[in-house]
């Protein structure tokens, strides 16, 4: 999500070369972006070899229908994170009332929930089987379905509503910021013009702060176009059910690979929405942070509502889920505390923390040699390097197969003609695929937000490093990287817990005998037995809350040292 | 530097957990989840000493083994469905396997004429209905579940799901295309709500009175009575055995195939040779409640109880041939849609 900030600004820094010393860094940027794109591009290359051209079918029948389910879609669920991040970033930046603190970090504690957990729970707790309608049954003496109205909550509807509840932190985090970050002499203006509050929201703060609303919006409708555990699970028609339903029922992975090519446009249209909103950052750029914020005060019933307000999605959103999985993690958790939990428990960790260290690594790579060598190549690299994260994770897992594979046994005939001995499938028939998906598709949130936290570094601090006689890398390692310190840490821990959650891809691409958290869960909760598997989703959940806490310190932090 | 340094250990790091190929070893590609097969693969240890190693996907897995080519550390890959194999076999990803065992215990109406594929149990497609709201005898076609008497009484899983596609491409073997279209809009018309869930989740909606009849496979009433948190839910349900008094009843299959790479070519087969055996047929007729495919295991408990069943003599290739038209004539009603 860091990947937001990455502010460009073409001529600040002066191109800072030295040569031979540099064209080193051009060059391992330009290897590894041809190398992280290779699943992208051979997705893209699937898709002009289709089994059979099944695009007259898919324009005739489902197509329409997968466009119009995702649309829905996406808009329900942008409507509903706009409506719940914008007005809890601005009850807690804005007003004060008891708990505001508290609010301040819990409003982002569902962002710990993946949404195919959120919806198993969901439904084990909504479904005719469940306490709610047990207990609806119960009161109204209702002796079975055909006897009373109940909301579907395996529908568009309910999707909607459970993305919209894990989704909505990410609207609600860049719009805390940016309404911290713009100076409230604005606010007291529009207001002395005799705007109400409200009116001044809409017209003032509102305004200013779209470039980052829309940054954080952009990323949720992403996230909503790439879900597959809820849409699978809730039987909704969306694109990413339609690539699936090609691959795996008509068995066209050609077709897939189109979908999949379409799915890419949409994300290019959002990226292209998003920076275009903020082409014209710079002219807000003057703010005047020695002002502190003057928060409302208030009378006590309208404390209240900020209360509600906030309370609302947290409760429903991380509260609610979360002591679900807790009491059926400790109702079952003898069964559920056994060898192969532990076992899954450290694959997951081994594999979300190798791939958290690669991305950080690649990640510093790529926005170093950026800042070393600000062309417009450059640029372009960056933005190949993060089409991963458009790629929905069971189709970027075919891209890794492919070209991993075929390295693999060009490797091995090599080898068995040369030496007489097969290396087998040393890439894709190991952990090391997983890695690679997992570098591949959140590459571009390490190398995004390193890439918008050196911007902020001075021209100044290169050029003196660099004319005490040190080189390029030695400038990274003694001047940037501690300076850096914070944003590798928070970089590393979103990509860790993204890593944790990630479901599709690791399915598909894990070597004999190997199960995540995630793929276990998964396993037993879409079979109905949420159960078993309660204490896995906890485990993951609690992982996401420990960069939450971090990410919400380091924005506090960005204030209070103005 | 660094990083060649630090991406050289996470190569080799990972690459740790491949090296598993020891001799007294099987590799599996699962369509079925892990935890089914594994009284299976227990048993099958316990008499040979060989280690079975499995990896379940409900999809990909033939594209794995397509991609990994010779490479492959799979040896079988072991599927629910028609439908699946007979893909296998298109994309020529198997090897016939011609096998005295093999042929005596699987007649040969369950295995593909070269060995390619291997039956190991038969499913039976039926429909439940409830006890208390549909008399016996009411529905006992296929067809019928058109009828405008069903209208919002019917509940099915996704019209996409195999077992689905190969009811309505067996449909279309017998009635043609043009009809099988206009019955299954009808049977669309029926339906009391959108397509979800498992077969499981049909049988609980009739208890829970959502719709009064629905499509499901033998095995999971069977699984249901046998779990007492779902028995209740199955004891509402009656078992329909459709067209059995005309040209029968619509069966699948799940199966195994050796795939083409196969690095343990003789463990596998001796795991093709055991689950084909009394004893393995047996653990798949009281665990899962199936048709044994091996004609001398004669079914026991619940699978005797509800008696001979009179299979659709329509060939399994037939079924996967139809497969494509299926699929697009689902698309085509949207049978799946709201």
């Amino acid at each position: 999500m860091s990947e937001a900030a990455t502010s460009v600004n073409p001529g600040l820094i002066p191109p800072l070369l030295a040569k031979r010393a540099s064209r080193r860094w051009l060059f391992s940027a330009i290897l590894t972006t041809a190398i992280v794109a290779l699943p992208v591009l051979s997705v893209i290359f699937l898709a002009f070899f289709p089994e059979e051209n099944i695009w007259p079918h898919l324009m005739d029948t489902t197509l329409p229908r997968y466009l119009v389910t995702t649309l829905k879609l996406m808009t329900g669920v942008g409507a509903i994170t706009l409506v719940i991040g914008l007005s809890t970033a601005w009850a807690v930046t804005m007003c004060e009332f008891p708990g505001r603190k508290f609010f301040e970090w819990a409003m982002l504690l569902p962002f710990a929930v993946p949404a195919y957990v959120i919806a198993y729970v969901y439904t084990s707790l909504l479904d005719y089987a469940g306490p709610v309608q047990g207990i609806l049954r119960d009161w109204f003496g209702w002796a079975n379905a055909a006897d009373y109205w109940f909301p579907e909550i395996r529908s568009l509807e309910g999707a909607t509503l459970m993305l919209g509840l894990v989704l909505y932190p990410y609207v609600y985090l860049l719009a805390r910021a940016a309404f911290l970050d713009q100076s409230p002499s604005l606010f007291a203006v529009s207001r002395s013009l005799g705007h109400s509050a409200l009116s001044t929201f809409f017209k003032v703060v509102l305004p200013i702060a779209r470039p980052a609303v829309a940054v954080g919006l952009s990323l949720v409708l992403m996230e909503t176009l790439n879900d597959f555990g809820t849409v699978d699970f809730f039987a909704v028609q969306t694109l990413t059910a339609g690539l699936f339903d090609t691959w795996m029922n008509l068995g066209n992975l050609g077709g897939a690979a189109q979908i999949a090519t379409t799915m890419l446009i949409f994300v290019v249209i959002l990226v292209t929405l998003e920076r275009y909103s903020r082409r014209r950052q710079q002219q807000f750029a003057a703010r005047d942070n020695r002002d502190p914020i003057r928060r409302f005060t208030m009378s006590f019933p309208r404390q209240m509502i900020c209360v509600a307000v906030c309370a609302v999605p947290v409760v429903f959103g991380f509260v609610i889920p979360g002591v679900t999985l807790g009491v059926y993690a400790w109702e079952y958790f003898d069964e559920s505390w056994n060898p192969v939990f532990v076992r899954n428990t450290l694959n997951s960790l081994f594999l979300s923390g190798t791939a958290a260290l690669t991305t950080l690594l690649i990640g510093v790579t790529l926005a170093y040699s950026r800042r070393l060598h600000n062309t417009r190549g450059m640029k372009v690299l960056m933005r190949l390097s993060s089409l991963g994260y458009a790629m929905p994770g069971a189709v970027l897992a075919v891209g890794v197969i492919v070209p991993l594979a075929g390295f693999d046994n060009w490797l091995d005939s090599l080898m068995r003609d040369y030496f007489g001995v097969s290396t087998g499938l040393i890439l894709s028939g190991s952990a090391f695929a997983i890695v690679f998906a997992y570098t591949v598709r959140f590459l571009a949130v390490s190398a995004g937000s390193v890439e918008s936290a050196l911007q902020k570094i001075t021209p100044s601090m290169d050029m003196a490093s660099r004319s005490l006689g040190n080189s390029p890398g030695k400038t990274l390692v003694k001047v940037h990287l501690p300076m850096l310190r914070g944003t590798l840490i928070t970089a590393a821990l979103v990509v860790f817990v993204d890593c944790m959650k990630e479901l599709p891809a690791t399915l598909i691409l894990r070597p004999f005998n190997f199960e995540t958290l995630a793929t276990y869960v998964y396993q037993f909760a879409s079979d109905e037995r949420l159960y078993h598997s309660a204490l896995p989703a906890l485990i993951i959940v609690l992982a996401g809350i420990v960069p939450i806490i971090l990410m919400s310190r380091s924005i506090s932090n960005t204030r209070s040292m103005a | 530097m660094r990083m060649k340094l630090a991406a050289t250990a996470a190569i080799a790091l990972t690459a740790l957990p491949l090296a598993a190929s020891a001799d007294s070893e099987v590799n599996i590609y699962s369509y079925r989840q892990a935890y089914l097969l594994e009284p299976l693969l227990n048993a099958f240890e316990k008499e040979t000493g060989i280690k079975s190693n499995v990896v379940f996907a409900k999809q990909g897995l033939a594209e794995r083994l397509e991609r990994e080519g010779r490479n492959s550390p799979a040896d079988v890959v072991m599927t629910v469905d028609i439908s699946r194999l007979n893909e296998l076999v298109e994309r020529d990803l198997v090897q016939g396997v011609d096998n005295d065992v093999l042929e005596k215990n699987i007649p040969e109406s369950l295995r593909h004429p070269e060995g390619k594929w291997i039956g190991l149990t038969t499913r039976a497609r039926l429909i439940y209905t409830s006890k208390e709201r549909v008399e016996e005898g009411e529905i006992t076609t296929y067809e019928q579940l058109a009828d405008d008497k069903w209208d919002n009484r019917i509940c099915t899983r996704s019209g996409k799901h195999p077992y689905n596609i190969a009811l309505i491409s067996s449909m279309i073997a017998h009635h043609g295309e043009a009809e099988t279209e206009t019955w299954l809009n009808g049977v669309k018309d029926n339906l009391a709500r959108k397509p979800q869930g498992g077969d499981r989740d049909q049988i609980k909606a009739i208890s829970e009175g959502v719709c009064d009849v629905a499509i499901g496979n033998s095995y999971y009433y069977g699984n249901m009575l046998q779990d007492e948190n779902q028995r209740a839910a199955a004891e509402a349900v009656r078992l329909v055995f459709p067209n059995a008094d005309g040209r029968g009843t619509h069966i699948n299959i799940s199966g195994i195939s050796l795939t083409k790479s196969a690095p343990n070519r003789d463990n596998a087969i001796k795991l093709m040779e055991f689950l084909s055996s009394p004893e393995a047929q047996g653990i798949y007729a009281t665990a899962n409640t199936e048709y044994p495919a091996n004609p001398n295991v004669k079914p026991t408990g619940l699978v005797a109880e509800w008696g001979e069943i009179h299979p659709d003599s329509l060939s399994l290739q037939k079924i996967a041939e139809y497969r494509n038209a299926a699929v697009k004539l689902v698309d085509r009603v949207d049978f799946d849609g709201e």
